[in-house]
């Protein structure tokens, strides 16, 4: 990756505690623009947390996190959802979609909730479940379709408000090898023609090996590569 | 599609000279800006959660729609009820003859008229003899045409009653000629004649002597019987009762689907909706489910008014058009119930933070406090304390602090019950596998549980307060009679011309079939012997001796008498009245000389009539009536009157019938008809109400059964849809091998658990509050353990059916493909 | 698997004789090959001759199997490069990846370090499989899967291998 790109996330000893259990434990970390970083490490460990941690949604015990610059945790909650609107998209093992809307509606949310109107925000939504292939099920609920065919809808509707970053955590822990895979290439490549850093928590080697360069989390302690080297 | 950022995207340093200015690219319109358009959104969007969401959330908005539904008709049935009852008051006045003053003569637009009413099998029948005595009189409401001399107009339900009862057309046998309008009946099953008579003379000066009186019309201003503090209170705290459980239920109904609706909050909020668009979201929810609830609520009143229309309630029928809602209270209505369901939604909201991860219960791990939900009950003790004692006589009550203190003090019994569930349950370990899953569940959500059964809390504690007020205010407006109903069922009385006419009332009465005993004398007064010397003015008072005349069969049954033959004479000392009983020994006594020529009212009229007491008059101990009252005075045969003649003497008739003859009654009313409208019967009862009173209870009873149905339903809806939020729990329950009987039972546990802990809240919070108004009236304390029993029977007995009813979808949620959700 | 280093690697924990080393050898790597005499004094002897071992002394009564051997500053530095440097990703790798960390463990140095640079070689040969795999055809995409379905093997073990360096260490060490 250009090194010479500045970052566009930056966490430095990020510490995050639940309760007696410390799961992040000074973790640092540098995303850049466009690229795709794996994070892995053992069950526990704090990958989930630090995603979290990352994204804004959780706020860390201490340390700092920078998104282009600016403190997060400095920012107000409506900054932040902002920020999740416009910069950010999600991709989660599952749970992630309303039940009850559609999946076209899933995947027009974000564009709506930052002021879009119905019509455009859908006609966009539509292009995305086209080009993840699974335009024929825009019309059902989450309810309806298979694990695979809602990850590729998860992963529609991170894409869909242009993110610059996205956000993956397991994005394919329900699935098996093939679809796992089919997911990963699609949310990759789109990422790529999007320029969005993609933030990939993973234990699967393969899922990881889609990625640029991986990031160790072992008891709450990050080792980004790009650091170390 | 991929729309490319701008070309400064990729640049290095790319927007970090407006650092703090946040995102290079056009900033996201954020809520201020947007405004009223977010607004609009986002409550449109929680509708669209609300209304689309398929069968599921359907399903979840038609029963928060139903539940309020439910709630909204019970309130507009009450904001029907002040115009409905002012409605009937009108109408009741307007058919009223008018009597401001007495007129002497005829005019072109005045009438004669005389009411006579009957009842007939227990239904009151309202007949009104008339007579128009000039061209212009005034036709009474409803009536478009005078009936002709014996014939009548009719209410439609009495033209059938007669139709189908021929023992009533024997009573009442004029030809119908027409049927009484809307404008002059107070409900469709009243039961109310106008009957043409020309044997009506119109009464004297001082009402006497004549049938009927002189009107100039209809339409009497009659100010309606003050009931005092008591009965206001009564009132106010009626409809507390009765209509908080409403409201307990209303915000219940619309916190259906709340875990998931949180859930789907959550999801949200990690696209990016931030705070303040969840909770108008959430809001937007709240508001269709209110607005559906409004239709339905309309919708079930408006049908629910048609067929009130065929339902009568002890004697009071309505006509749909009558009950109308007060528009005032139906804008409130209409106003208060989205907006109280957006505010419980978001009061809801206020415990828990909706994060993107999920919800984050503030309250998870923290006990709740007791001191503020301690606080509701004793701030409405604060309010009602001041009027401990004070609520007696004429005193006018301050509707606004009992109405205030008595919410606060049920909602407290509401506001204590989550606290009390979660302090008991929290401690529950152990047991059988059944219990565990039900005790476990409670202490994960314990408020849902609490919430679902605080409608029956509110409803039992007000009942049992109720319950003990009335108890505790039963001998201000229930007064014995005396009467003894085991030994006569019926007194006849009315004027007669002198005791031979009594003689053969009792003789047709007793002709008809079914009578037992019948007994009658005729009643006249007497006064001293000098009366006709006094100052012939208004203040002279004139001594009142009764003289009662009869054959000896009927003496015998006044009084304890030995030997009786025509022209005997006995004297009946009152029982103990110092007033009269001067008046007594002064004149009554063998020999003496009295004047029968009593005077009415007021001044003296006339000529003395004197009659001495023959000297061999015995004095007897009076015999106590089955009417419940007492003869004294002279009681004489006829023989021993000869000549002299009573003034106005009074039949007194008292009439036992075969209890196994249903109709005897009726008979005995048929016989008592014929006599004219001069002579009137009462059937005898034990106790007597005050009416205003008597409607109170019947509205009582009315209302909480309505309450409690009310209450099922609701539980219902909440029962099934908590079922429906742990289908995927069940399920894999059900995968584990658990067996369905097992789940039934937790789910009876996990109901019964809260249900038997509010009902302990709801006899304290009930005796807390029944004590308090007691305490008001100044009644002694209490406790009606029979209907406190009672009031807590009927509320477990609805969650116990509610639950057993919740059995059958729980079966099914069971085998279906419960595993498949989301 | 290099024997010259793992010798060396044993020695710095301190001198030892050569047939000390061999006996320490055996136990701990050579479970079922044992290490031949000869193999020990010749690796010992070329060692020496590059500089990385020196004599430490010599045990009286003679003869060259009484020789003490003792690493030098260059001996550790090599170590420490061999530790260092990922093994090219290939089957079978774990007898030199074990003899790896059970050295790294008896010379204080950080096995977790060293599995994770072999993690790091490992995903980079596999990146590199995966972007064969997108832009190649069915054959190239099927071969590359075999690959990779191997190296993640191979990773899986190193991820096993990571979690259990505590107890690894405690019973090395003991
Ligand atoms: N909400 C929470 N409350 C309490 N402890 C938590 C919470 N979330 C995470 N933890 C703890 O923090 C630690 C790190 O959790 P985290 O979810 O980040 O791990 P992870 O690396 O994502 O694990 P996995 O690979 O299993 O998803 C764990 O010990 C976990 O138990
Ligand atoms: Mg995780």
């Amino acid at each position: 990756m250009t090194a010479a790109t500045e970052p566009l996330l930056l966490a430095t000893a990020v510490r995050k505690a639940y309760g007696p259990t410390a799961a992040l434990d000074g973790a640092d970390l540098t995303i850049r623009a466009g690229e795709v970083v794996a994070v892995m490490g053992p069950s526990g460990s704090g990958k989930s947390t630090l995603l979290h941690c990352l994204a804004g949604i959780v706020r860390p015990d201490s340390g700092e996190i920078q998104y282009r610059g600016r403190e997060l945790s400095a920012m107000s909650d409506g900054e932040r959802s902002a920020l999740r609107r416009s910069d950010f998209g999600f991709v989660f093992q599952f749970g992630q979609l309303v039940p009850e809307l559609t999946c076209l509606e899933n995947v027009a949310m974000p564009l709506r909730l930052s002021g879009t109107k119905r019509r455009p925000a859908e006609r966009q939504a539509a292009e995305w479940l086209e080009r993840l292939e699974v335009a024929d099920i825009s019309g059902k609920r989450p309810g309806e379709i298979s694990g695979g065919q809602g990850q590729r809808v998860a992963v529609a509707r991170a894409l869909v408000g242009d993110p610059r970053v996205v956000f993956a955590d397991e994005p394919t822990g329900a699935l098996d090898s093939f679809n796992g895979e089919r997911v990963m290439r699609l949310l990759t490549d789109a990422a790529n023609d999007t320029g969005a850093a993609v933030v990939l928590v993973t234990h699967e080697a393969r899922v990881a090996a889609y990625s640029d360069r991986e990031i160790v989390v072992r008891d709450g302690k990050s080792r980004d590569t790009e650091r170390v080297s | 599609m991929s729309s490319p950022h701008g070309g400064a995207r990729y640049e290095p340093f790319a927007g970090f000279d407006s650092v703090g200015g946040g995102s290079g690219r056009p900033p996201a319109p954020d809520a201020r800006t947007v405004g009223l358009r977010a607004w609009i959104r986002d409550l449109a969007l929680g509708a669209r959660f609300a209304a689309g969401g398929g069968r599921e959330g359907w399903t979840r908005t038609a029963l928060t729609a139903v539940g309020v539904g439910l709630g909204v008709a019970l309130l507009l049935l009450t904001a029907a009820v002040p115009a409905m009852m002012h409605t009937r008051d009108q109408k009741r006045v307007a058919r009223e003859p008018s009597s401001a003053a007495y007129i002497a003569h005829p005019g072109a637009s005045t009438l004669l008229s005389e009411e006579t009413g009957t009842t007939y099998h227990g239904d009151g029948i309202t007949g009104l003899l008339v007579h128009p005595e000039g061209p212009k009189a005034q036709l009474p409401p409803g009536v478009t045409a005078w009936p002709g001399t014996g014939r009548m107009v009719v209410s439609p339900a009495l033209e059938r009653l007669l139709a189908s009862s021929p023992l009533l057309r024997e009573r009442i046998p004029y030809p119908i000629t027409g049927t009484i309008g809307h404008a002059g009946l107070m409900g469709p099953a009243e039961l109310y004649y106008y009957a043409g008579s020309d044997q009506l003379v119109a009464r004297d000066s001082t009402y006497h002597h004549g049938n009927a009186d002189r009107i100039a019309g209809f339409g009497a201003h009659s100010n309606s019987a003050v009931m005092g503090p008591t009965f206001d209170l009564l009132l106010i705290v009626v409809l507390v009762v009765l209509l908080l459980p409403v409201a307990v239920f209303i915000g219940t109904a619309v916190r259906l689907g709340g875990e998931r609706r949180d859930r789907r909050l959550a999801a949200l909020r990690l696209v990016g909706a931030d705070i303040r668009t969840t909770h108008r979201i959430a809001a937007g929810e709240a508001l269709l489910g209110a607005v559906f609830g409004l239709l339905v609520g309309a919708l079930l009143f408006l049908v629910g008014r048609q067929l009130a229309s065929h339902v009568t309630i002890r004697d009071i029928s309505a006509y749909p058009g009558d009950m109308a809602p007060n528009p005032a209270l139906t804008v409130l209505i209409v106003l208060a119930v989205p907006i109280a369901s957006i505010a419980v939604t978001l009061a809801g909201l206020r415990g828990t933070t909706i994060e993107p991860l999920g919800v984050v219960r503030q309250g998870v791990g923290r006990r709740r406090r007791l001191w503020w939900r301690l606080l509701l009950p004793a701030a409405g003790l604060a309010l009602l304390a001041p009027l401990f004692g004070k609520v007696k006589g004429d005193v006018s009550l301050n509707e606004y602090q009992v109405a205030a203190g008595a919410v606060l003090l049920l909602f407290g019994v509401t506001a204590v019950l989550p606290w009390v569930v979660e302090a008991a349950v929290g401690r529950l370990r152990g047991g059988p596998v059944v219990w565990q899953l039900a005790t476990r569940r409670l202490q994960l959500n314990s408020s849902s549980s609490a919430r679902m059964v605080s409608g029956v809390t509110v409803a039992v504690a007000g009942a049992i307060a109720l319950q003990m007020l009335f108890h505790g205010v039963d001998g201000d407006f229930v007064s014995s009679t005396g009467a003894d109903t085991s030994r006569a069922q019926a007194v006849v009385n009315g004027e007669v011309g002198d005791s031979a006419q009594v003689a053969s009332y009792v003789r047709s009465i007793a002709a008809a079939k079914g009578v037992s005993q019948v007994y009658g004398f005729a009643r006249a007064d007497a006064t001293r012997p000098d009366a006709s010397t006094l100052k012939r003015d208004e203040t002279t008072d004139y001594p009142y001796l009764p003289v009662d005349v009869a054959g000896c069969p009927t003496l015998r049954q006044l009084a304890r008498i030995t030997s009786c033959a025509p022209g005997s004479v006995f004297l009946v000392p009152p029982d103990d009245d110092p007033y009269v009983h001067g008046d007594y020994v002064k004149f009554v006594r063998p020999g003496g000389l009295v004047d029968l020529n009593s005077p009415d009212s007021g001044a003296y009229h006339g000529k003395a009539r004197l009659w001495r007491i023959p000297a061999g008059a015995v004095t007897a101990h009076p015999l106590p009536q089955p009417s419940g009252a007492q003869e004294w005075g002279v009681l004489a045969t006829p023989e021993a009157l000869g000549k002299a003649a009573l003034s106005t003497p009074q039949a007194q008739i008292t009439v036992s019938v075969d209890p196994k003859q249903p109709d005897a009654i009726e008979r005995v009313r048929n016989a008592v008809a014929a006599f004219g409208p001069a002579v009137r019967m009462y059937t005898l009862h034990d106790t007597k109400e005050k009416s205003n009173y008597i409607q109170l209870r019947r509205g009582l009873y009315a209302g909480a059964t309505l309450t409690m149905g009310l209450i099922g339903a609701s539980l219902l809806v909440t029962m099934l849809e908590q079922l429906r939020e742990r289908r995927k729990l069940l399920a894999v329950l059900v995968a584990f091998g658990t067996r369905r009987s097992a789940l039934a039972w937790s789910v009876l546990w996990q109901t019964a658990v809260p249900v038997v802990l509010g009902l302990v809240l709801a006899c304290a919070g009930g005796i807390g509050l029944g004590a308090a108004l007691l305490a008001m009236v100044g009644g002694p304390f209490h406790v009606d353990w029979a209907g406190m029993g009672a009031m807590s029977g009927i509320g477990a007995g609805v969650v116990l059916l509610v639950t057993l009813l919740s059995l059958p979808p729980l079966w099914r949620l069971m085998r279906a493909d419960g595993l498949r959700t989301e | 698997m290099s024997i010259g280093h793992t010798l060396l690697g044993l020695l710095e924990s301190g001198p030892r004789h050569g047939y000390d080393l061999k006996r320490t050898f055996d136990e701990r790597f050579g479970h079922d090959r044992p290490l031949a005499y000869g193999q020990v004094y010749s690796t010992m002897a070329r060692l020496l001759k590059s500089g990385l071992v020196e004599v430490d002394g010599i045990e009286p009564g003679g003869g060259p199997e009484r020789k003490r051997y003792a690493i030098t500053d260059a001996g550790i530095t090599d170590v420490a490069t061999w530790l260092a440097q990922p093994e090219k990703p290939e089957p079978y790798l774990q007898t030199t990846l074990y003899t790896k960390v059970v050295l790294a463990l008896l010379t204080g140095r950080s096995a977790a370090d060293l599995l994770d640079s072999q993690r790091a070689e490992h995903l980079r040969l596999m990146r590199e499989l995966t972007r064969r795999k997108r832009d190649g055809d069915l054959a190239d995409q099927l071969i590359c899967d075999h690959a990779l379905f191997h190296l993640e093997a191979d990773l899986r073990w190193l991820e096993l291998t990571a979690a259990r360096l505590d107890q690894l260490a405690a019973e090395v060490t003991r």
